[in-house]
């Protein structure tokens, strides 16, 4: 296997920030190490100056690097157990609102922006929903929109919505179709995808619940405390945050202003 | 953490593992004194739904403090991580621990390889990477890895193991240090840890 040296991984960070003004500066170099590691062997390269060049002086594919060194993947209720606490104890608590706003930062390709959608039609709250879905990349965003899903993970899907305590029959949400299971648009009607940085934009509007699972462990702790900042601008008073089953606010914000929802990586706003 | 700070005796021991390797550890660890200027740390092959199961099981079998795995958490002497399902475990200069949801890789997340080559990068010298029983051809890249980063690779003789094909495959793809049997690696872990 190829492997990038330390210094060159950093000359590329300064290269694209000079050339484009993204700051992967803030980046787990770990991961980091092994995505770029990657798409210079996957497209062939074997001297570092010429991959470099490339990201200069070729726009689409730096773009094309953006989209393969930041890692898309997802799934549809993943970790059921913590649907079960948003279906049994958030959304309830949400429920006597006149109106729902909700945003997934760092979506992706849009399974976990279904699943929510999916509990707010069951809880009888999705028709006075809003729910922002936003990602750097512009192409996870196309697919999101789409709500166009492999087939072959859906039994997958199916079973953990079961164990997140679903017990509609998972087939009526989507149609089949030559290997793709494509979501109803029902579903997708309340969704708004844009794009969105949480290393450089600010906040754009208020929300009672905002996601953001498995974006922050791409994160160093200067960056977390950036977006978890950004979240806390952006949170109702009384408004949910819900991180990944690995991912905490302890190091990034004062504990006082936020209540742990018992042993869930769900905070509370109370100030 | 500062690297100055740093206990120069520190070394990490990595032990990555797959079917039959739970046994295997539960044959070593619960024989383990408290450790002292080791960190363990522990990447087996496990359910993707499994949250905290394995966890439990090894904190009743040892004397060390097991460590919860979160993001970024500082990895510490005297202390055992687990690899958290569904999740690869990575290792940065600073001396934290990250996770990453990227691909899975052989078949698995956690890979035992991309911790053991990740572990490899930061610690060189001062690892020591022990792979153990496992129907898969998980580890063996990993052992490489740390082999050419000046780390000690150990073996679980395949005789001793309940799936032998895992270690059998590295013996036949690396140069091993030491091809050990679970007694044998519990006296290693011993004689390292000082
Ligand atoms: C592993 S996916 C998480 C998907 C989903 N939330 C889940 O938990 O399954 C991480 C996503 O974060 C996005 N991301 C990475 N850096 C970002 C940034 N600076 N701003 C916004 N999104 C970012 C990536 O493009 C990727 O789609």
């Amino acid at each position: 296997m190829v492997m990038i040296e330390d210094i060159e991984l950093e000359s590329l960070i300064n290269e694209v920030y000079e050339y484009y003004g993204f700051d992967f500066g803030s980046y787990s170099r770990a991961s980091l190490k092994r995505r770029v590691n990657r798409i210079y062997e996957l497209d062939g390269f074997t001297h570092f100056e010429e991959f470099l060049s490339k990201v200069r002086s070729d726009s689409e594919y730096y773009k094309h690097m953006v989209d393969e060194i930041t890692v898309n993947v997802t799934e549809m209720f993943r970790d059921p157990s913590f649907y079960t606490v948003i279906r049994n104890q958030i959304l309830p608590l949400l429920g006597s609102k006149p109106f729902i706003r909700l945003w997934h930062a760092g979506c992706s390709t849009g399974e976990e922006v279904y699943s929510v959608a999916i509990l707010l039609k069951e809880a009888g709250l999705l028709h006075k929903s809003l729910i922002y879905a936003t990602d750097i990349n512009a192409k996870v965003l196309e697919t999101a929109k789409k709500g166009i899903f492999p087939l072959r993970m859906m039994k997958e899907y199916s079973e953990n919505y079961r164990d997140s305590g679903g017990k509609e029959d998972f087939s009526n949400y989507y149609t089949a179709n030559y290997g793709i299971a494509k979501f109803n648009e029902e579903l997708s009607q309340k969704m708004v995808f844009s794009q969105h940085n949480l290393v450089s934009d600010t906040s754009f509007n208020e929300f009672d619940l905002i996601f953001c699972r498995n974006v922050l462990i791409y994160f160093d702790n200067d960056l977390q405390k950036r977006a978890i900042n950004l979240f806390d601008e952006s949170l109702s008073m009384l408004g949910f945050l819900a991180l990944g089953t690995k991912e905490t606010i302890k190091y990034s914000i004062s504990q006082s202003k936020y209540k742990q929802v018992e042993k869930e990586k769900i905070w509370r706003k109370i100030k | 953490m500062e690297k100055d700070q740093i206990n120069p005796d520190f070394k990490v021991l990595i032990i990555g593992g797959s079917a039959g390797s739970l046994n295997a550890l539960m044959q070593i660890l619960p024989q383990l004194p408290v450790i002292k200027t080791l960190a363990v740390v522990i990447v087996l092959h496990r359910k993707s739904t499994d949250d905290q199961t394995l966890e439990e099981l090894i904190k009743l079998k040892v004397r060390s403090n097991v460590k919860p795995v979160e993001d970024k958490v500082p990895l510490l002497p005297g202390f055992i991580y687990i690899a958290p399902s569904n999740y690869h475990l990575l290792f940065e200069k600073n001396n934290v621990l990250s996770l990453d949801t990227s691909e899975k890789v052989n078949y698995s997340r956690p890979s035992i390889d991309v911790s053991f080559e990740s572990a490899a990068e930061v610690y060189k010298g001062k690892l020591a990477g022990i792979l153990l029983s496992g129907s898969n051809a998980d580890g063996t890249a990993g052992l490489k890895a740390i082999k050419n980063e000046g780390g000690t690779i150990i073996v679980q003789d395949p005789n001793s193991a309940e799936m032998p094909f895992m270690p059998n495959h590295a013996i036949q793809n690396t140069t091993p240090d030491y091809v050990l049997n679970i007694q044998e690696i519990l006296q290693y872990i011993l004689s390292i840890d000082k």
